[in-house]
């Protein structure tokens, strides 16, 4: 297959993934201390580092037909989850991820946190900020390079999708020094919980024993389908708000 | 005790999420899969994009009715 899709899908995966750990860096490091910040960042680098060497030959090391299994479950249910969620809060069943408010929220826990020097760190607050945050934004991220890159063989590709997103977020996060507010966050996380659905189903039914009609080709039906079918659920839920909501507009209307 | 249960719980988090049932619903697609293809010869490759679909609209559907 050609490695353009694998690294278009590992971008926008980890680009989101990025902002969030962006949004969490900036609050600790404007509002406390930059140096533990980036303390607890490095911390969290390492961790993922050895995480990932411990787990990436690992699962490189598992025959492909299990390796395919495994790694399709998880990702149709991962994919499935940012999926659920991407829809919630298209239709407003759920409050939409707001990089602006979610700062906001961190720099005014921030700000109230006392600072507290513990083994050797400055501010033990504003490290174990950024250490959480980076290391749980990057352990998804190292969850999907590991996944899409054994998968097809090609971890560089994943690699370059990873390393590209993290790249262009942190410049344009030093360049406007803000968290990215503009990003259209749930739209990519939609798009991501498509390419992660599908890719898992093909992979997963694949690694189950099915032979899919055009081989990899079937991606290119089955992507869109299942793009349309989530769609197709946010014009659902749309519709289904409105009208539970017109009996409500039209009983304000009724004269007394 | 009390790390152990919250690694536990991030990893249940992590990995299912906010509804097993989505989950339990794609392990045991894949496992009927699985059955058709070795046991019964049966090449379903449409089982699974259909019971992904379903398990979407179930889950959007019990999340939007509870409250």
């Amino acid at each position: 297959m050609n490695a353009l899709p694998l690294i278009l899908t590992v971008f926008v995966a980890c680009a989101v993934e990025a902002v969030e750990a962006l949004t969490i860096v900036l609050a600790a490091g404007i509002t406390r201390e930059w140096k533990s910040t980036l303390q607890g960042m490095a911390a969290a680098l390492v961790a993922l580092a050895a995480i990932t060497a411990a787990i990436g030959p690992a699962v490189g090391e598992l025959p492909l037909t299990a390796l395919r299994l495994v790694v399709g479950a998880l990702l149709t249910v991962f994919g499935l989850q940012w999926l659920r969620k991407a829809v919630l809060r298209a239709t407003g069943y759920k409050a939409l991820h707001d990089e602006a408010s979610a700062y906001l929220r961190e720099v005014t826990a921030a700000r109230e946190a006392a600072v507290q020097r513990k083994r050797g760190i400055s501010d033990w607050y504003s490290f174990t900020l950024a250490f959480k945050g980076v290391l749980l934004e990057g352990l998804e991220v190292v969850f999907i390079v590991v996944t899409f890159g054994d998968n097809q063989k090609n971890i560089g590709a994943a690699v370059i999708g990873a390393a590209a997103a993290i790249i262009v977020v942190t410049v344009t996060g030093i360049a406007v020094r803000a968290p990215l507010t503009r990003v259209p966050e749930n739209w990519m996380k939609f798009a991501v919980g498509v390419m992660l659905t599908s890719f898992g189903t093909f992979w997963g039914a694949e690694g189950a024993g099915v032979a899919w009609p055009g081989n990899d080709a079937a991606l290119l039906v089955l992507i869109p389908v299942v793009a349309l079918a989530a769609a197709a659920c946010v014009a659902w839920l749309r519709s289904r708000k409105a009208a539970a909501a017109a009996p409500a507009k039209e009983s304000e209307v009724v004269p007394s | 005790m009390r790390q152990l249960k919250s690694f536990g719980a991030f990893w249940y988090d992590f990995v299912i999420g906010d509804d097993w049932r989505v989950a339990a619903v794609v392990v045991a697609g894949l496992a009927l899969v699985a059955v058709l293809a070795h046991a019964a010869r049966v090449n379903a490759w449409w089982a699974l994009p259909v019971l992904v679909v379903a398990a979407l609209v179930w889950s959007l559907h019990r999340a939007t009715t509870r409250r």
